[in-house]
């Protein structure tokens, strides 16, 4: 990774030399090994950089606010952040002339929280050997496949294109498992109705509506949300009922319907671990077989699906004859 | 006090005995999180050696969102019901050093003049039982804020110590003796497995990267106005996402809002937990007194190191539990605000 | 404004209530037709005007189930013929998805509907009313989507 991270530095280094950009939003490191955090460099910082199986955070969502700034920010893009951005440009978010995108390549990244779950108690530094994470930890060494941790968005990489970057770094990494991304979703459709609510219900009643799912989202940009809006109707800080709990996550998942690229940020950052890609893709899902293939941010040109119709589309009856009751 | 022991594989029993003395609340596991709920839910698992749950014990004492009072309209009559108090006991079992000197801190809050009357009655009706740690994780820093997690002090009815093969208990209060009277596997045991523990544990946190974390520029005594011009302030807050991630998962975070929620017949009025990284935290009718997420951020950070250790002898309202660390999106907590603010300001 | 005024009537039988969202050019029309032709729908329909069906928020349909409806039901202008060209296009895929949702999160999928009824369609109006409401008269009152506070 060291390797992958000094050409990133590199050609990060070349880019601000020839003028493209004026500073470089990555991100730099945190006092674990497992938690960087985005950060702004200037030339002379660019070897603080870290890039490795931690560095999770889509920085798409940064380019909103940096975009706004002065000179040209050298923003580093994973493939997929690469739809966000797209999807930001594609929705005049962002200042695109403001940005310098950089694709740069992914082995998948990891879940500190699967590591704990399967045991590392006490990481104090990691690292990867053939497939595998060894952990140092206070209470020993742990080793784990690498596949194990992988983030839930990373076990269905859609694979290694970019969407509307300047340009991508060449670099090559091992292919990561592709499994079916809906598959969770099928088999929650493949449920009674009275399973999926007390799914749901167990997953949304964990909720502590801190809004980190929204604020993280790239598709959440907003100046102010709905539910932040005294005017609304629906403004709650706290889930007050079940109610709120399940209208929020409906909104919110709606609200980036047809816009979400599937970048899974919302899972990551939950602090109570609700898997709330699962809302996010049954919309996808949707969209896909009701009204064709889309892919948020792959096309600029294409309109997105809630803004189009065909005079052929399926009545709403349609859906509730499918799956079961 | 004296100590007992009782032997581990009776833990359900002593739960199921515990129910004797009201609800019993203990870490759990409940789908794929953890908090403290009460004992014996469906789908839930009691687990005294989660180390630290994801929700901290504050929400029995001062729960994320309480009715206060229902105004009911009849006509032109307006009809007022205050909510009640607690009236049940119930048991707060396992809370951590951390969690219980947090506990602390919001006792000098809401148990100040003028006392929160329904955080008092949680309070009153409330066995607290301390539960030392064994095994810290990398992201506990309590030992800087004087914490000794390997015997919990603090409010709390009686300390316990869970090992291999018992569970040691000394009661440091009336309610405290009741716990060991309402089951009969308690004996009186030695110190010797407790004591092993205790140095066991203690060697590991002498190997905590942050247990020794320098706070020395933050208390009662520091340079507040010097902190709050800091420099670092400006690169720290630049990318928080200004969520309430760690004040909701925070055991110490205190503020809440009051708001009205009209259900079509009456309105009641409820106070929930608010957080200052929130855009329209305090709103009033002019605004908003801090217009910036770096203010909002610099506030949260300093009324944990300086503010509330300033009106409160010295007690920081950070107690260093790590739930921050663990559940930041961007990974902007307390160690690295502290380490920032406390060493010399970085170069630009 | 209170919405919920479904509590069992003195008889005892159980009333639910329905939120009708009817477009202003066609469905809304209908619904007039209906009662000019005396035509009858159950009094447990509310009906609430909206300038096209593409107007209605998924928020007004969740609000509705919040504020105590059992129901919700959209009627808009037959697809092809809105008022405004393409609105009722829109409302055709939000609700779908909607609904789709609505259905995946475990709410009873008969709770809701869209149905397209022109201004010349009062029969129908009439009929589709009274069929919803016997439909969510047999699933009985809404407790998955309600906000309890509303109850009392």
């Amino acid at each position: 990774m060291r390797e992958l991270t000094n050409a990133i530095c590199a050609r990060a280094k070349e880019l601000l030399q020839s003028g493209a950009a004026g500073r470089v939003l990555g991100w730099a490191p945190g006092e674990f090994f497992y938690d960087p955090t985005p950060g702004v460099f200037s030339e002379g910082r660019l070897n603080e950089l870290v890039y490795d199986g931690f560095t999770a955070a889509n920085l798409s969502k940064y380019c909103i606010a940096e975009s706004q700034k002065e000179g040209k920010v050298l923003v580093l893009l994973k493939p997929c952040d690469s739809y966000s951005l797209a999807q930001l440009v594609k929705e005049h978010r962002v200042k695109r002339e403001n940005i310098y995108a950089l694709g740069i390549p992914c082995e998948g990244k990891l879940d500190m929280r699967k590591a704990r779950a399967k045991g590392v108690e006490g990481a104090l530094s990691f690292r990867e050997e053939d497939g595998q994470v060894v952990f140092e930890t206070l209470y020993g060494e742990v080793r784990l496949a690498r596949e194990e941790l992988l983030l839930e968005r990373c076990l269905c990489c859609r694979g290694r294109e970019y969407a509307g970057v300047d340009e991508t770094l060449e670099y090559a990494l091992p292919e990561l498992p592709k499994r079916d991304r809906f598959q969770k979703v099928a088999a929650l459709e493949e449920q009674t109705a009275q399973e999926r609510y007390a799914f749901w219900r167990g997953e949304l009643s964990k909720c502590i509506r801190c809004n980190a799912c929204r604020n993280v989202c790239p598709a959440c940009s907003c100046v102010q949300c709905v539910f932040d809006n005294p005017q609304s109707g629906v403004a709650a800080k706290a889930n007050s009922t079940e109610f709120e709990e399940s209208l929020f996550h409906i909104i919110r998942a709606w609200h980036v319907a047809g816009r979400c690229t599937d970048c899974g940020e919302c899972s990551r950052v939950c602090p109570q671990s609700i898997p709330l890609h699962l809302l996010n893709r049954k919309f996808i899902k949707d969209v896909n077989e009701l009204y064709g293939e889309y892919q948020a941010g792959a096309d600029p040109a294409a309109r997105p699906p809630l803004v189009n119709y065909t005079p052929e589309d399926p009545e709403p009856s349609a859906v509730l004859e499918r799956g079961r009751a | 006090m004296s100590l007992y022991a009782m032997d581990r594989a009776r833990l359900g029993e002593l739960y199921e005995a515990l129910g004797a003395l009201g609800r019993v609340y203990l870490p759990t596991r409940k789908n794929g999180a953890s908090a403290f709920l009460p004992y014996g839910e469906e789908g839930s698992e009691a687990d005294l050696s989660l180390l630290l749950c994801d929700k901290s014990p504050k929400d029995l004492f001062f729960p994320q969102s309480e009715e206060l009072v229902k105004f009911r309209l009849t006509g032109a009559e307006i009809a007022l019901q205050e909510a009640a108090r607690q009236k049940e006991p119930f048991v707060l079992f396992g809370v951590k050093a951390c969690d219980l000197q947090a506990i602390e801190v919001l006792d000098r809050v809401f148990l100040a003049e003028p006392v929160d009357s329904f955080y008092q009655s949680r309070r009153e009706h409330a066995t607290v039982v301390a539960l030392a740690c064994a095994r810290p994780a990398e992201s506990c820093f309590c030992t800087a804020f004087g914490i000794d997690p390997t015997s919990p002090q603090g409010p709390c009815d009686a300390v316990a110590w869970l090992t291999e093969s018992a569970l040691y208990l000394r009661p440091c209060t009336e309610k405290g003796e009741t716990i060991v009277s309402c089951f009969a596997g308690f004996a009186p045991a030695d110190e010797k497995e407790v004591a092993a523990q205790q140095a066991a544990a203690r060697a590991v946190l002498g190997r905590l990267p942050y247990g020794q974390l320098d706070l020395s520029r933050f208390g009662e005594a520091s340079d507040e106005l010097a902190l709050f011009d800091h420099p670092a302030w400006e690169e720290l807050s630049a990318h928080c996402l200004g969520c309430g991630s760690c004040t909701f998962s925070c055991p110490t975070c205190q503020c809440y809002d009051i708001r009205d929620y009209d259900t079509g017949k009456g309105v009641l009025r409820f106070r929930c937990w608010d957080s200052c990284m929130y855009k329209d935290f305090t709103m009033m009718a002019h605004g908003t007194p801090r217009k910036t997420q770096k203010e909002r951020f610099r506030q949260r950070f300093l009324h944990k190191l300086v503010y509330y250790p300033k009106n409160n002898g010295g007690l920081f309202s950070c107690v260093g539990c790590g739930r921050c660390v663990k559940k930041c999106p961007a990974n902007l907590h307390m160690i690295r605000v502290a380490k920032a603010l406390g060493g010399e300001p970085r170069a630009q | 404004m209170p919405l919920n005024t479904s509590a069992p009537a003195q008889t005892g039988e159980y009333r639910p209530l329905i939120v009708a969202f009817c477009c202003n050019w066609c469905s809304y029309a209908g619904a007039d037709l209906a009662g000019s032709s005396r035509l009858t729908y159950p009094a447990d329909v509310k009906i609430i005007r909206v300038p096209c069906s593409c107007r209605v928020n998924p928020l007004f349909v969740l609000k509705a189930f919040e504020r105590g409806a059992d129901g919700v039901i959209l009627c808009g202008c037959h697809p092809g013929d809105c008022h405004y060209t393409t609105g009722n296009y829109y409302t055709r895929r939000r609700m779908t998805l909607l609904f789709s949702m609505l259905d995946y999160l475990g709410i009873e999928r008969e709770r809701t509907r869209v149905e397209w009824v022109s201004a010349a369609e009062g029969a129908k109006f009439s009929a589709t009313m009274n069929d919803f409401a016997r439909t969510i008269r047999a699933l009985g009152e809404n407790r998955k989507l309600r906000d309890l506070r509303c109850g009392n």
